[in-house]
């Protein structure tokens, strides 16, 4: 379907393609198998400009937007998951700065970050912070011109392997929501290390780790905006980078599909190839239909998200929804489509549907995406 | 250091097929590609920029739509490209597409650094990087593995041999032709892509090189293609299928009976 994309759009969809076909794709078993972080990848990603795709022009970035990384995701996302995982990642670490962060702040480590040198993390999640943000331990305090922090954050992407963590933390407890604080933690910093990497179902080639904290210290000017806007940031970030894993979804969708119909129609049985099979037929028009549905959500949302700055959380939530449950539902009937085959790691599909399982979990499972949506509906019909 | 690097477009190898009649490659309706050594000769011009300064020209002789391979070669990171262009030009051997290269550097402003893939995947002489040098005044060296260093005017690099490498050293300007171990070629960046966009394309023609019309295309080619035929088969071929030990096994057998 023609979506009437840009020039430049279609520039970079083809070298993120390029970047799929030539790297990722011959690459992506031996990483999951070995669950090894693709830093050669990321390094080619980054040479190709696009590290800083949604960096401003001021801050050694490209200026794009929303869409333009949910174009590149669904193109890492056809590849592996896990290694677009680790590439996305980055950009959910930078966010918060971009959002909320001072000048100098951005000046310091947005470059580092569009060109690749430094890799980027986000710590929210803790042991008893899954779901419920509000259950935070980490705490920061203020100590002469230093935040000292303490508490350990869980499940971080990029863990071990950035240098640049946006963290958030309590900085007062009695005051709620309005309580915590998003900060910069650099990997040199003292009082500051990881916990063993994580066993995963799938993505295993991106790093899940724990963040630690005992009495880490860090520079005052480390702190995103202002003290107590901690969860709005991270609300607006999540706005930002929800899209991008509904584009890991498309992207899923997108390979799985490849996958199944490029089998049905080799694979003989009965005389026939299996894609004669009527059965066989409609499950494969099944996936195509979520998919393109899917693809049409999340590239409406993402323009909208570019163009208007306040007010999509719903429809980012909305499109993140749809297009993982795609995912998840594409990759398993890809699987069935190649039975037994599908079944085993020579084949791509086993994995693509091991992948599938995170895109409905992280940066908030489906059912809190389905809370924001209907807290977003209560609240719009309340005012007619 | 100006770095000039000569491509070629040629036919992809992953879909060749025979002119019946002439037994010539066929070329239409065949996918175009940048010829896959000129990709390293690039790649390593550009990394050579990268480290030394200096500009990057990518040179074709061909059809216009040699251009579409140009521009490809500026979004890997040159930064100027000529495509030498004219009717005068067709059925060149590589006597004439030397000669023709030769006027168009001298033409640009002549080269302190000259590299070439070390043949074309559609004609396979290999004589294109070694007559432009010759046409140059320029010492060359072929199937370039590796640059080793360049210090001021003097380079020094491995040569590929059957039974290991020469290292040798040259002083510039000189050519080098390079095999596929040289280096991996980049992705096109984004940045790249969109300068390939934009770039002005530089067009030489016969006249614009100032070149003697006798010594062009297929007047000036002393080669003269008879006949091209594929080769005959001859002999039986024979499969062999199973376990590494099953196929010795079989081999074996098979040697035997000869013997
Ligand atoms: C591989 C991986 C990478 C991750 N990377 C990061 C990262 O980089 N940074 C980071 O901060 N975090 C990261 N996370 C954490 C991730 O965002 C959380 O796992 C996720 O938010 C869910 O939290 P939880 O796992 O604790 O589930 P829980 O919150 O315990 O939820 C358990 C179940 O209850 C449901 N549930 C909970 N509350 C409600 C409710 N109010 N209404 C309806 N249903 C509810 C959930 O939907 C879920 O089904 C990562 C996780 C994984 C597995």
């Amino acid at each position: 379907m023609d979506y009437f994309l840009s020039e430049e759009q279609e520039m970079i969809v083809d070298v993120a393609r390029q970047i799929t076909d030539e790297m990722i794709i011959p690459q992506r078993a031996e990483l999951d198998e070995k669950e090894e972080f693709p830093d050669a990848i990321l390094q080619t990603i980054a040479q190709a400009d696009l590290f800083g795709l949604y960096i401003p022009e001021e801050y050694g970035g490209f200026g794009g937007g929303c869409f333009d990384m949910v174009l590149a995701l669904e193109q890492f996302g056809r590849g592996c998951v896990g290694i677009a995982t680790a590439f996305a990642a980055n950009a959910l670490g930078a966010y918060p700065m971009l959002i909320a962060g001072s000048d100098e702040l951005k000046q310091k480590y947005l470059p580092e970050i569009a060109s690749g040198k430094k890799y980027a993390a986000f710590a929210l999640t803790e042991a008893n912070a899954g779901s419920d943000a509000s259950g935070i331990q980490t705490t920061a305090e203020l100590d002469g011109d230093h935040w000292v922090l303490n508490g350990t954050k869980q499940w971080i992407t990029n863990a071990g392997e950035a240098n640049i963590y946006t963290v958030i933390a309590i900085t007062d407890r009695a005051k709620g929501p309005r309580g915590a604080t998003m900060f910069v933690v650099e990997d040199t910093d003292e009082g500051f290390s990881y916990g063993a990497k994580e066993k995963k179902l799938g993505i295993r080639a991106s790093s899940t780790r724990e963040l630690i904290f005992k009495d880490c210290r860090i520079p005052k000017d480390r702190m995103i905006g202002r003290q107590g806007t901690g969860f709005i940031t991270i609300m607006r970030t999540l706005d930002q980078s929800r899209p991008g894993i509904a584009a890991l979804g498309l992207g899923l969708g997108q390979g799985a599909l490849d996958e199944a119909v490029t089998y049905a129609k080799q694979r003989v049985q009965f005389d026939k190839p299996i894609i004669s099979f009527q059965a066989v037929q409609h499950i494969l028009a099944d996936m195509a239909i979520q998919l393109e549905a899917s693809r049409a959500l999340v590239y409406a949302t993402a323009r909208n998200v570019d163009t208007h700055k306040t007010g999509v959380s719903k429809i980012a939530s909305m499109c993140k929804v749809m297009a993982t449950d795609m995912a998840m539902k594409v990759t398993t009937d890809a699987v069935q489509v190649l039975a037994g085959y599908g079944y085993m790691r020579e084949y791509p599909v086993e994995k693509m549907m091991r992948d599938a399982k995170i895109l409905q979990i992280y940066e908030g499972t489906n059912q809190i995406q389905r809370n924001v949506i209907g807290q977003e509906l209560n609240k719009e019909y309340g005012k007619k | 250091m100006k770095i000039f690097v000569c491509v070629k477009q040629v036919p992809d190898a992953k879909d060749v097929r025979l002119d019946p009649k002439t037994n010539t490659l066929a070329r239409e309706g065949v996918q175009s590609i940048m010829n896959p050594y000129d990709r390293h000769a690039l790649e390593e011009a550009v990394r050579l920029k990268e480290q030394h300064g200096g500009t990057v020209t990518v040179i074709s002789m061909g059809p216009p739509q040699a251009e579409a391979t140009l521009r490809e070669a500026i979004s890997c990171g040159a930064d100027e490209m000529a495509l030498v262009s004219d009717r005068a030009f067709a059925g060149a051997d590589t006597w004439a597409t030397t000669y023709t290269l030769s006027m168009a550097i001298k033409k640009l402003g002549g080269a302190d650094l000259i590299i070439c893939g070390k043949q074309a995947i559609d004609g396979d002489t290999a004589q294109v990087g070694p007559g432009l040098a010759e046409r140059m005044g320029m010492p060359y060296l072929t199937c370039v593995r590796k640059v080793v260093s360049v210090a001021g005017q003097v380079i020094r690099l491995e040569r590929m041999m059957d039974d290991g490498y020469d290292l040798v050293e040259a002083e510039l300007p000189m050519l080098f032709t390079v095999v596929k171990e040289i280096n991996e070629p980049r992705i096109p960046s984004l940045k790249g892509k969109m300068k390939a966009k934009k770039q002005e394309l530089v067009m030489l023609s016969a006249a614009d090189i100032g070149a003697d019309p006798d010594l062009l295309g297929l007047k000036g080619s002393p080669t003269q293609v008879v006949n091209v035929f594929p080769p005959e088969m001859r002999g039986e071929r024979c499969l062999l299928e199973g376990t590494a030990d099953e196929q010795v096994a079989q081999l074996a057998t098979k040697l035997e009976a000869i013997l």
